[in-house]
């Protein structure tokens, strides 16, 4: 390919060719962009439609009425959403230290290697081990079997941020808190943990931005409800079942109201991601 | 090896010669090195430090220690850096005293009165390897261990620490690690000079008081090395 | 003072407990994940054993399940994604890595990564309303005048279809192609790029003939991680597919996949059998996944070992 004589033969033809070459990849790029930009402002000038105070405040109508809103599919996505934190975060954030303080050699290679892995298993296979732990046994669905899905979505992201943040902070910062008689456990909790802080809150709310979004597990997990639900322990109203529902059905208003709800699961997980890369990315060394 | 109480003992000699390991296995702050192993024993007051009994943990309240380059916990503020080794059963009330006491102990208090809230990183380097020496003296050690204090300060600074050096050797054993020979002079009442060898293992070649060191070397390896006609 | 020394070795102890209990209770989650898919499919799995992949007929009404035109529409919809976002993605990657400049490449990456973040349910609804009228009445037709004589462009357009779904798949994998590949082309030493230049290439010349080939292993475990991401992909995929579980060699042609049947029938399904007919499904996407993610997590840590 590199080759002299055939590069200086067809000089101008070379420079030509890499000019395309190059306009192509910026072309590609840009391509990716707008393909962002399609999705974001479509659902946007469709969404704004249907939102209005009404929308976020009442429950769904029946089929047939017009109007109604998701205030139950909202508040029933912040509960299971808040619970899968609650489980995610210490497991999470342990095993990240354990592998960036603790475990060495094959062990830790293997969690860190399941915990990649993991993180690429579709959630709905996820979704159908919620199923078969939490509901087939109790014969009935709930918020708790989703937020157990959830959980389990989000752990591998809370590792690996967990683990990057602790490794991140210097060991002469461990060295020190230990050279003054500090226990492990106060050496970590209180001096290198509080360092790392930022970046495992990051990865925190990337995590919760991952599972906000997720649907498919919820199919026979929450389940969904047409009603007032807050009891984890039945099933659950979730926005993002109610986007697929009303998506998929045959109403022109439902259809409008799918857009709606998907404007604000759209807008909460973007601000999510911003927050958590702009706020929270704290500036990396300090000293 | 004996270190002196109440006294400064520099361990010198080129890089690679083992005082920082040495020295790091004097508090056991090694151990959190994976593949880190000892063989010797070293006593503190008697009673072998390596002992199954000794716990690392309070091995370390009694043999404090400072590091090269600064190492102020990030998240603290001055006031918080002071008083992180203390344990928590220390009632605040006594806590205001200890700061000041420690502070005034590394000749940082006056410097740093009116601003015991800010974090220790807006310090300048100087005084932040103050602040860790004012951090390492709260716990109230024995012994306290420097690794190349002022190697990463300017000569201001230096100067300063090295100061509180003789101070504090009236209360405290020091032993510090340099390889800078002037420095070992000026601050050391006695020195040590260590060599790696053929085997790349580093070895102890003369230990006496510094004066005598550096006067009337016993073995022509240290006399090279003072004399810097070394390599 | 021993006293003090004995609690704080008991909170340590405590405290070394708990880590090594989250990782430990970490792998007992993974391997629970593989256990629990197993025991609920045992039926299904006694039933057809390996018939269950390569029959074709999947018929909840006379209990007969076969698997094989659901993983027909689960290979052919990503290969189509693959296809799409490798070419887009890889390029779009050179030009972050190596022509955009400074005050463009990060605020472009940075949107391109949000494509991520946008959950799936909003791509099914976006390709159903938008991406399926547009092949419908533009795309598609045009397709066909063009290359109609192919099996693949034949046949009725539904708007819904392998394509449809392969596009949205593109879509929602470009953000992992593209950020991987602009990683490990980064990653590729500016010695080789000088190198390159020096022999009087231009810069496209050695991106291609150098850099891009030095990238290659890289590259190809960003696919390969991307189409873990296609295969497993459920909601937005059952939104424009079609679901209808047949085998055809047109791509406008409804189909079915893997995730989808899941999706689309679990709630639904009444006997013991259908329902451990669809676990079974979900293990073969979690075996199938795992096997993928494991691929190309090993080409990774080869490439970026020395980092």
């Amino acid at each position: 390919m590199i080759n002299k004589d055939v590069w200086d033969k067809n000089r101008g033809g070379r420079k030509t060719r890499s000019a395309i070459g190059v306009f192509l990849t910026g072309l590609c790029a840009s391509l990716a962009a707008l393909a962002l930009l399609a999705v974001l402002g479509y659902v946007i000038y469709q969404g704004a439609r249907a939102v209005n105070p009404a929308f976020l405040t009442q429950l769904p109508k029946p089929v047939g009425e017009t109007g109604g809103g998701v205030a139950n599919g909202i508040v029933g996505s912040l509960i299971t959403v808040a619970l899968a934190t609650l489980i995610a975060t210490p497991l999470g954030v342990l095993t990240g230290i354990f592998l960036a303080l603790f475990g060495r050699g094959m062990v830790a290679e293997s969690v860190r290697f399941l915990s990649d892995v993991l993180s690429g298993i579709p959630s709905i296979a996820i979704g159908l081990f919620a199923y078969t732990l939490l509901v087939a046994p109790f014969k009935h669905f709930s918020g708790v079997s989703a937020s157990v899905a959830f959980a389990v979505l989000m752990l591998p992201l809370i590792i690996r941020t967990s683990e990057e943040a602790v490794r991140s902070v210097p060991q002469t910062i461990r060295e020190g808190a230990l050279a003054l008689g500090m226990s492990v456990y106060r050496s970590t909790m209180q001096v290198i943990v509080p360092a790392a802080r930022p970046a495992i809150i990051t990865g925190l709310l990337l995590s919760i931005a991952r599972v906000a979004g997720e649907t498919a597990p919820l199919l026979f997990t929450a389940f969904g409800s047409p009603f007032w639900t807050v009891n984890p322990t039945q099933p659950m109203a979730q926005l993002p079942l109610q986007i697929f529902n009303y998506a998929i059905s045959p109403y022109e208003d439902w259809h409008r109201q799918a857009w709606g709800g998907a404007m604000i699961l759209i807008l909460a997980v973007l601000v999510l991601n911003i927050t958590a890369r702009f706020v929270f990315a704290a500036p990396k060394n300090r000293q | 090896m004996d270190f002196a109480p109440h006294a400064v003992t520099a361990l010198m000699g080129p890089s690679g010669c083992g005082k920082t390991t040495l020295l790091r296995c004097l508090n056991r702050i090694h151990e959190i090195l994976p593949k880190a192993r000892v063989e010797g024993k070293v006593s503190l007051d008697g009673e072998d430090v390596y002992d199954s009994g000794i716990s690392a943990i309070e091995l370390r309240r009694r043999v404090g220690m400072v590091f090269q380059r600064a190492n102020p916990f990030p998240t603290m503020s001055i006031a918080g850096n002071v008083t992180a080794g203390l344990l928590s059963d220390v009632p605040n009330s006594a806590r205001a005293q200890i700061v000041e006491k420690a502070l005034r102990g590394a000749a940082l208090w006056d410097e740093v009165k009116d601003k015991l809230n800010q974090p220790g990183t807006s310090l300048s380097g100087g005084q932040q390897q103050r602040l860790c020496i004012a951090r390492a003296l709260a716990v109230e050690p024995e012994v306290l261990l420097m690794d190349e204090p002022t190697s990463s300060l300017d000569p201001i600074s230096t100067a300063s620490v090295e100061d509180l050096m003789e101070s504090l050797a009236k209360e405290y054993t020091i032993v510090v690690v340099t390889h800078n020979m002037q420095q070992a002079a000026r601050v050391s009442n006695y020195s040590a000079f260590m060599l790696s060898g053929e085997d790349g293992i580093g070895h102890l070649i003369e230990m006496s008081e510094t004066r005598q060191m550096f006067t009337k070397p016993t073995d022509p390896r240290t006399e090279d090395y003072i004399t810097g006609r070394f390599g | 003072m021993r006293r003090r020394a004995d609690s704080a070795r008991r909170s340590d102890a405590f405290f070394l407990f708990c880590v090594y209990a989250a990782a430990a209770f970490f792998v007992v989650i993974v391997a629970a994940l593989f256990v629990m898919l197993t025991k609920g499919s045992w039926l299904s799995l006694q039933t057809f054993g390996l018939k269950f992949l390569w029959t074709s007929e999947w018929n909840p009404v006379n209990n007969t399940f076969g698997a094989l035109p659901l993983i027909f529409g689960t290979v052919v919809s990503s290969l189509i994604a693959i296809v799409l976002a490798g070419l887009v993605g890889i390029l779009a990657a050179t030009f972050l890595a190596d022509f955009a400049p400074r005050w463009m490449a990060r605020p472009l990456s940075f949107t391109i990564e949000l494509l991520a973040a946008v959950p799936s349910v909003v791509y099914g609804l976006w390709g159903l309303f938008v991406l399926a009228p547009l092949i419908r009445s533009y795309i598609g037709p045009a397709l066909q005048k063009t290359l109609g004589f192919l099996p693949l462009f034949q046949g009725p357009i539904y708007g819904v279809g392998l394509l449809t779904a392969g596009i949205i798949l593109a879509i929602m994998i470009l953000p992992t192609v593209t950020a991987i590949s602009r990683d490990v082309i980064a990653a590729i030493p500016e010695d080789q790029r000088e190198a390159g230049m020096s022999l009087g290439a231009t810069k496209w010349e050695t991106i291609r003939s150098v850099v891009l080939p030095a990238a290659r292993t890289g590259i190809f475990g960003a696919l390969i991680l991307a189409l873990g991401r296609a295969v497993g992909e459920t909601i937005a995929v059952t939104m424009v597919i079609g679901n209808r579980p047949v085998i055809s060699a047109s791509l406008f042609a409804p189909s079915y996949t893997l995730a989808s049947v899941i999706a689309n029938e679990f709630t639904e399904a009444t006997s013991d059998l259908y329902l451990s007919a669809l676990i079974e499904l979900g293990l073969l996407l979690f075996v199938v996944s795992f096997l993928i993610n494991a691929m190309a997590r090993l080409m990774m840590w080869t490439v970026f070992r020395d980092k």
